[in-house]
């Protein structure tokens, strides 16, 4: 366990001293200044826009509001999750960083387990605080809260550790680059299947929704999002309700306990998965 | 008796005793390595029972014979942990007329034997440094190795040569763990190499190595200390950075150091946690002429201190200035092995006379008498006689057939 906690803290410190934080902290910081601004002037204007009827105003701007800051902060957590992973195996081998470290009496497996982690330390708390901080902003300008507060947080934290555990598997086969791009076209592939859940529920195409549920399954970090979304209005009702399902980037659907528990579950395989890769690969 | 020849060993390394310090009437520390143990004659005159055994081993005892009591411990030498895991055996014996018969039982095999205090000694059987068997190793259609047979034994410096692609590093990567063999059998202090005994037993520094270059040097080492599991702590540190001259650089990052600074730091980095067993790939390759030497002194204090190390270089200099064996791979195969006197060919007789240097290119070291005697009967004045040899660097043009890569 001492060697679980001598890796997760060497990536960590690495973050730190390669100024990770800072970048992240200084874009963060851009990030909800300019959402405060833009939920300050939208709900300072809400009261004269006349929607149409059975249309809730300041609820359909508050939440779609927060939905886009939810998306956006997906979107930090995952950048960040796949610069902490992008390069942990192959990248770190390419560079003759990860030989010193191999031949320690320390297992791969433990070694990687251990940069997962590492991630996991900075990616999710960073999701958290993003989430609750736009909510504070949503909520104190607009006097609009979440129908659901913590779970949507948690899930838009475990999504960015799916990708985080996708990135670190990437490592093990692909070189640094080449598993960035990768997973964050796999990242748009999610987006994808999102909209396509949308334009499915506004055609009333089964097909489309079926097919886009299933893609949305496959890499569950966009499920976790839909869920998330679909929680934040989950007592929300009538055509309100309805336009909200449809989401600002990819709809609200609900997954529940399954998909939690499936999402637990593909961390898990994608971690067998990486791991078995790694005690094949010649170093 | 419940001591480990593991622990003893790494005991006797941090006191750096020497390593006959067993003394029949002096005090005796809590833990001596008595080294490496060779064909030769018992130290201990008093135990006629060990005739049969001088014949395969020499064994250093301590105290008188009739005092010293034995147990034999056969185990594997390897880790804390892999020791208590086959440890077996265990048998005291009240005189040395009996430990004869149970020496027998370890044929020729190198043993170590550690003294616990005056009257008790503990023997455990000690596997080769590196043993490797029937190693191949293929990537795609291209074989880097086919059925190569190296042994590095206790305290013993070997030197790796060969052409570029001839199988050195790959051999070197599939000891320490870092590349699988596709056939045969590689084992590092008898476990298997890979495997967390053989990593816990050896130290490495590759070719081409980066350190994180935000780290500083002690920093560094420290996250190797953690890693390997070793308790020297803050003194270890400063002893490894004195060893490698880098004692005023530890507050240093790795960024900011020369190419020759972080190839020290390297080497200080491979001795993270005592190992038994030192794999150099290429370690002066960065070093300029006082770096280099600064190296091969560290190679022999490494040795004297009973550390075995496996030496992957170009430059035959050096090897031939520090290794006690030396092994040659052309082509995945080892073409030539022996000692650098052994590999050495005769290359006849000089003799510095008043008319000049006469090389005699087929005469011996027993026709040197002779040919002096026949010059001076010929009214010359004779300086000097030299016998010449191949160096190392003819020797390995030889074996390698004027192969560059």
């Amino acid at each position: 366990m001492t060697a679980v906690w001598t890796i997760a803290g060497y990536g960590l410190r690495e973050a730190l001293r390669r100024k990770v934080f800072l970048v992240v902290c200084l874009l963060t910081l851009a990030f909800l200044a300019l959402y405060w601004l833009g939920t300050r002037y939208a709900f300072h204007h809400v009261d004269n826009v006349v929607p149409p009827e059975g249309v809730d105003a300041r609820t359909f701007a508050g939440a779609f509001l927060f939905g886009m800051a939810m998306f956006g902060t997906l979107f930090l957590g995952v950048v960040l999750a796949i610069f902490l992973t992008l390069g942990v195996v192959r990248g770190d081998a390419e560079r003759a960083l990860l030989q010193p470290l191999v031949v320690r009496p320390v297992g791969r497996s433990t070694l990687l387990v251990a940069r997962f982690l590492g991630a996991a330390a900075v990616c999710a708390p960073y999701v958290l605080i993003l989430y609750f901080a736009g909510m504070l902003v949503t909520g104190l300008e607009g006097s609009w809260w979440p129908d659901r507060i913590v779970m949507p947080g948690v899930e838009l934290a475990g999504g960015v550790l799916i990708v985080a555990a996708l990135s670190l598997l990437g490592s093990v086969f692909l070189s640094s680059i080449a598993n960035g791009i990768a997973v964050f076209m796999l990242f748009g592939a999610g987006l994808v299947a999102g909209l396509l859940g949308n334009i499915g529920h506004v055609l009333n195409s089964h097909g489309l929704v079926h097919a886009a549920k299933i893609a949305a399954w496959a890499i569950p970090f966009e499920a976790l999002y839909q869920d998330a979304l679909r929680a934040i209005t989950e007592r929300t009702s009538g055509l309100t309700g309805f336009l909200l399902r449809l989401g600002p980037f990819g709809g609200a659907e609900q997954g529940g306990v399954g998909l939690r528990l499936w999402a637990v579950a593909y961390l898990g395989i994608v971690g067998a998965a990486a791991i078995a890769g790694f005690l094949r690969r010649d170093l | 008796m419940e001591t480990s020849s593991w622990v003893a060993e790494r005991m006797c390394t941090s006191c750096n005793l020497p390593p006959l310090a067993a003394s029949r009437n002096g005090p005796i520390g809590p833990f001596h390595r008595v080294g490496r143990l060779v064909p030769g004659p018992a130290n201990d005159r008093d135990a006629p029972g060990l005739a049969r055994f001088e014949e395969s081993v020499r064994i250093h005892l301590v105290g008188p014979a009739e005092e010293v009591l034995l147990a034999v411990v056969r185990r594997r030498a390897v880790h804390r942990s892999t020791v208590r895991c086959v440890r077996r055996d265990v048998d005291r014996l009240a005189a040395l007329e009996r430990v004869a018969a149970r020496f027998c039982g370890f044929g020729d095999r190198s043993l170590l034997v550690t003294s616990r205090h005056r009257s008790e000694c503990t023997l455990a059987g000690v596997p080769a440094a590196l043993a490797v068997s029937g190693l191949v190793k293929r990537y795609g259609a291209v074989e880097a190795l086919s059925g190569v047979d190296l042994e590095v034994g206790e305290s013993e410096l070997v030197g790796l040569l060969g052409p570029n692609g001839a199988g050195k590093s790959t051999l070197v990567k599939i000891a320490c763990g870092l590349v699988r063999p596709t056939t045969g059998r590689a084992e590092v202090c008898g476990a298997r190499a890979g495997s967390r005994a053989a990593r816990a037993a050896m130290g490495y520094l590759a070719e081409l190595f980066r350190f994180p270059g935000w780290m500083n040097a002690d920093e560094l080492l420290e996250l190797h200390q953690r890693l390997a599991g070793s308790e020297g702590g803050e003194r270890e540190r400063s002893e490894l950075l004195e060893l490698v001259g880098l004692v005023d650089a530890r507050k240093r990052t790795v960024e900011a150091m020369s190419k020759g600074m972080q190839q020290r730091l390297g080497i200080a980095q491979a001795l993270v946690g005592s190992p038994r067993l030192l794999l150099l790939d290429e370690p002066t390759s960065a070093l300029d002429p006082v770096g280099r030497r600064t190296v091969r002194t560290l190679l022999e204090e490494l040795k004297r201190r009973g550390v075995s190390v496996l030496l992957n270089s170009h430059l035959l200099s050096e090897i031939e200035l520090v290794c006690d064996r030396v092994v040659i791979l052309l082509g995945g195969k080892v073409v030539a092995a022996g000692s650098p006197a052994e590999l050495s060919r005769p290359r006849g007789v000089e003799i510095e006379t008043n008319g000049g240097s006469r090389t005699y290119a087929d005469a011996r070291r027993e026709d040197i008498p002779r040919l002096i005697a026949d010059l001076v009967r010929g009214g010359q004045d004779v300086y000097g006689a030299r016998l010449l040899t191949s160096t190392l660097e003819e020797v390995y043009v030889e074996a390698v057939g004027g192969q560059t890569s």
